[in-house]
């Protein structure tokens, strides 16, 4: 075993409970490659210490038998989960150095199961962008270099102004950069409107964005409440069913969370789909599909097909209303969820000559500009005399787009395959500069999702003709999760894996 | 309600008679251990900040979790209020800016509150009754305390309160005048206390108004209101109403009109002032909260509630005057507190119920009012004062020992029975012990006896005279009795 960072994270609780290897020293590979990996500026914060004296723990465990389901595995750890003691800033200026006295309720969970942290991931500032570009940190670089760049220019740009380097994705950039890299094993991550998927399909890795209500939010920093839900990213379709199942459960603290039984996911690893019926939405045909994508869509029919399936052509009428709904629910609900950060209690204060001064400078030298412009708009569709015209029939479309999925399922369709993003990863600086609705035209294939509360899987499939990744997504019914890991092993089985020129960036 | 015009309500004005229109939105604390939405204490009292939890600290990531506790409360209420119970309703967000709001916004509901439509009959000192309509009542959560006196330049924020569970009770526009406001609040707080749902300490503010008034002509349609903030004593509201409700005549009979607009009451200054107006009034931007399911139950969890109400103040007044043959005032006294009521009845189990009414109202009630204390501080148990009315009912003593006997049990404490024994205050009924009183008074005033015999009213006279004679221990209807018998009188 040359590079424990080369297991997949099945691999490595496999060789630790064979005792091949050791939980020091896997969570050490780890340490060793994100240090060496700082200019992706995948971590806004690392944990070695913690990291270490977990992963000591973890081999005690081992050696006692008393291992957990993810007894010594490194993770990486979005900046949105709140964690105990250690710095969770939602990558905003406006919570400073703020350090929480507790600990999120999925985070606690991969604890509990023996998981170890290795640190907090870079993501847009409050989870809102599509490219980690709204990051109070920075930028993060993705993995997957831009074709035919010279090591040379890849020097310059990763020590210059990273333009023209690719985007992991957004929110969950860090994660997914992570992930792809090989900084963790697995990562935490969230998704709003695609917040897991497009960053996992940019990146070649593999997420899920459970059923709302799967995962507690308790201890995770808001966005957008009705549409929030925690996620894993990691590099195999098992390894996110593996860490799924840790992170999911009711809790009491979340009444929004579903007090359902936690399936054993892995399980379904590998099950049969003979016999599933899976639907094609026509809607998701868009304008401007690029034709690469659409073969990838073709091709992912064809290897389901082989594998026993049934595809059967459907319809989701309201498909194309869903992008303008939810960019008015997740502002409205975030201006409301972001008044809490005022310079009052804790994070960023800026003194002025009276309260209302003291608001207006903490939030404005608090909050980047495009939390700014959604709080702007979230403020706008609440207001007396627009509540009705915008608010009010977005929620009605988005209980059409929930009619429209009940109506597919209720004909007995079991999964829906659509492309994950309408294009491969583009490069930083390049997108939505001039024109905010570029940007969140890349969840367009995702929001549906939220706004239906679904389970939504995301997982390459194929690359681009310029050799960059691309991802297949599958919606399934709710609360199962199960057919969407048997649906996605068939297609990775036939896509295989997709993995960036590794430590070009050390 | 209340469609007719009463004149005796009206207020004069320098142009004539001016109808005053009051609605009222009254804020009640729910009585619950703990918050609406977290499990911090809801104790007053405690040090600055020291029951808040993360919830009501507003920290990132965190969500409300309802307190079935206050739910139940809350159906209780309108329960009495006999009010329609809506089985499902809904929690809004009502959002701005304030340093004592830490979430930005106040969960509250707005357009389906879990109670409708109900009503509350208030009692007049007149002995009349009006019926009041509630509108509606909700669930909502307090905000903390902006402390502005506790360092030169800076303002501190105390969240103790923060969180804390209120009902929201709106009234329709049916009163009229500052005494009906006064009757209103206090029989809301009187159903409130009966169904220990708002202990109404108005001192610790578990109740405050927002009172609503506006004036009109006799007949003519409602005119503009103003809302007065925050009154947090029954006395201050019916000070606030007539002093509003005369500074818009005197605006309307100078030819002017009124703006609405959200005042203050000053009690030291006996005056409402401007706090802001209606272009300045904020936009709530209210929307149901994401993080809270609508909240539901069934009509079962209502039907058991309310099968484990207790008697409500109408009906034990009602029933106090049907079984006890109590006078509708004495009733209403009696069952203004829940406690009293129980005393009463106490005192009445087995006895003569007017009798017990009237000691219980006035030597009871008149003692403790003068020492500053009520009933539940008393120092005469319902039993001593249940022995005193027995005392009274088999002659043993007299209306006036009786008194005497109650000061001391209130001031020494002990057996009524035992008292008497050991003092002597037996009422003398032996009718030879009196009769040889009543001969020797009789003996020693010969020229008065027979006086007496044409002019009956100078028996009293031989009454007290008799009376000194036994040390006031005789029956004074024995000795009258005797008296006139040996007079020659009837």
């Amino acid at each position: 075993m040359t590079d424990l960072t080369q297991l997949t994270l099945a691999e490595a609780r496999d060789a630790l409970r064979s005792k091949s290897i050791s939980a020091s020293e896997l969570a050490k590979a780890h340490l060793a490659a994100m240090e060496q990996a700082r200019s992706l500026n995948a971590y806004v914060l690392e944990t070695p210490d913690q990291a270490l004296a977990m992963a000591a723990q973890s081999d005690d465990k081992l050696a006692r038998g008393e291992a957990g389901p993810l007894e010594g595995i490194p993770l990486g750890i979005k900046d949105l989960y709140a964690t105990q003691g250690v710095r969770t800033t939602a990558c905003s200026n406006i919570l400073g150095d703020f350090t929480p006295p507790y600990e999120s309720t999925v985070t606690s969970q991969l604890w509990r199961d023996g998981a170890v942290m290795l640190g907090k991931l870079n993501n847009d500032e409050f989870a809102m962008g599509s490219s980690n570009e709204s990051s109070a940190f920075g930028p993060v670089v993705s993995p997957w270099a831009p074709p035919e760049w010279s090591q040379d220019k890849l020097d310059a740009a990763l020590k210059g102004d990273k333009k023209g380097l690719l985007v992991p994705g957004g929110s969950s950039g860090g994660s997914s950069a992570a992930v792809a890299a090989h900084l963790c094993l697995g990562a935490t991550a969230t998704d709003t409107g695609g917040s897991i998927r497009q960053p996992a399909a940019f990146t070649g890795t593999v997420g899920i964005k459970p059923t709302y209500g799967r995962c507690s939010r308790w201890g995770i920093v808001a966005f957008a409440s009705s549409l929030d839900q925690a996620g894993p990213i990691a590099r195999t379709v098992r390894d996110t069913a593996i860490m799924l199942r840790s992170m999911a459960g009711h809790d009491a603290k979340d009444t929004t969370s579903v007090d359902r039984a936690v399936p054993d996911y892995e399980a379904a690893v590998g099950r049969s789909i003979k016999g599933m019926k899976i639907g094609i939405p026509k809607e998701y045909r868009v304008d401007g599909l690029s034709a690469e994508i659409d073969q990838l869509w073709l091709k992912g029919v064809q290897w389901l097909r082989d594998a026993g399936a049934e595809i059967v052509d459907v319809s989701l009428p309201h498909t194309k209303y869903a992008l303008p709904a939810y960019y008015i629910v997740a502002p409205a609900e975030a201006s409301s969820n972001l008044a809490r950060y005022d310079g009052v209690r804790y994070g960023l204060r800026v003194p002025g000559k009276d309260i209302a001064d003291m608001y207006e400078k903490t939030r404005a030298a608090g909050f980047g500009s495009e939390v700014r412009r959604r709080i702007m708009i979230g403020t706008y569709v609440l207001s007396a005399g627009y509540y009705d015209a915008y608010y009010v029939r977005a929620q009605k479309i988005r209980t059409l787009i929930r009619q429209d999925f009940e109506n597919v399922y209720h004909a007995g369709v079991d999964a829906i395959l659509t492309p994950a993003t309408p294009s491969p990863a583009f490069g930083i600086g390049e997108m939505g500069a001039s024109d905010p609705v570029e940007m969140y035209l890349n969840d367009i294939f995702t929001v549906t999702v939220n706004m239906a509360g679904l389970p939504g899987l995301a997982l390459p499939a194929g690359l681009s003709a310029g050799g960059l990744p691309l991802g297949l997504q599958l919606i399934g019914r709710p609360f199962d999760e199960e057919s969407l890991f048997s649906i996605a092993e068939v297609i990775e089985k036939s896509a295989g894996h997709f993995k960036p020129q590794q430590a070009w960036w050390s | 309600m209340n469609a007719t015009v009463d004149p005796k309500k009206l207020i004069k004005g320098a142009t004539g008679d001016w109808e005053v229109v009051i609605g009222m939105e009254i804020h009640a604390q729910v009585t619950s251990k703990s918050k609406l939405f977290s499990g911090a204490s809801t104790d007053f009292g405690g040090d600055q900040n020291s029951h808040v939890s993360l919830v009501d600290a507003a920290m990132p990531g965190m969500l409300p979790v309802i307190n079935e506790e206050c739910v139940r409360q809350a159906v209780r209420t309108g329960l009495g209020l006999e009010a329609e119970i809506h089985l499902r309703s809904v929690f809004d967000r009502k959002n701005y800016f304030y340093p004592d709001l830490p979430q930005g916004y106040q969960i509250s509901q707005y357009k389906y509150p879990i109670v409708g439509e109900g009503k509350v009959i208030v009692d007049l000192v007149d002995g009349s009754q009006i019926t009041v309509g509630i509108e509606r009542l909700h669930l909502e959560q307090d905000a903390g305390k902006s402390l502005h006196d506790q360092h030169p330049t800076m303002s501190y924020v105390d969240l103790n309160r923060s969180g804390v569970a209120l009902m929201e009770i709106v009234s329709k526009p049916d009163l009229r005048s500052a005494e009906e406001a006064r009757a209103y609040v206090t029989k809301l707080r009187t159903i409130m206390r009966y169904l220990g749902t708002c202990d109404g300490n108005m001192d610790e503010g578990s109740l405050r108004a927002d009172v609503n008034v506006s004036v009109r002509r006799p007949g003519e349609p409602l005119g503009t209101r103003c809302e007065i903030k925050n009154v947090n004593s029954i006395r201050f509201i019916g000070q606030a109403v007539d002093t509003e409700a005369r500074r818009q005549i005197a605006i309307i009979e100078d030819g002017g009109t009124i703006d609405q607009e959200t005042r203050l009451f000053d009690p030291a200054k006996g005056e409402t002032r401007s706090m802001r107006s209606k272009e300045e009034a904020h936009d709530y931007r209210y929307f149901p909260d994401p993080d809270l399911l609508p909240l539901e139950f069934d009509q079962a969890f209502v039907d058991t509630l309310k099968s484990h109400l207790p008697e409500l103040p109408d009906a034990k007044k009602a029933r106090f005057m049907a079984d006890y043959g109590l006078p509708a005032y004495d009733a209403g006294v009696l069952v203004a507190e829940r406690v009293q009521a129980d005393y009463f009845e106490a005192v009445a189990k087995g006895r003569d119920g007017k009798t017990a009414a009237n000691w219980v109202i006035n030597e009871l009630f008149g003692r403790l009012n003068k020492e500053g204390k009520d009933v539940t501080t008393s120092p005469v148990s319902a039993d001593q004062l249940g022995a005193i009315v027995d005392l009274i009912s088999n002659g043993t003593i007299s209306g006036k020992m009786a008194k005497d006997l109650f000061e001391i049990v209130f001031t020494e404490g002990g057996d009524p029975l035992q008292i008497v024994e050991q003092r002597g205050m037996k009422q003398v009924t032996d009718t030879g012990a009196i009769e040889a009183a009543v001969d020797a008074v009789l003996a020693a005033n010969p020229d008065k006896a027979e006086q007496a015999r044409t002019k009956p009213g100078m028996l009293g006279w031989f009454v007290g005279q008799v009376m000194k004679e036994t040390g006031g221990k005789a029956n004074p209807q024995s000795v009258s009795d005797l008296l006139k018998a040996k007079i020659g009188l009837e």
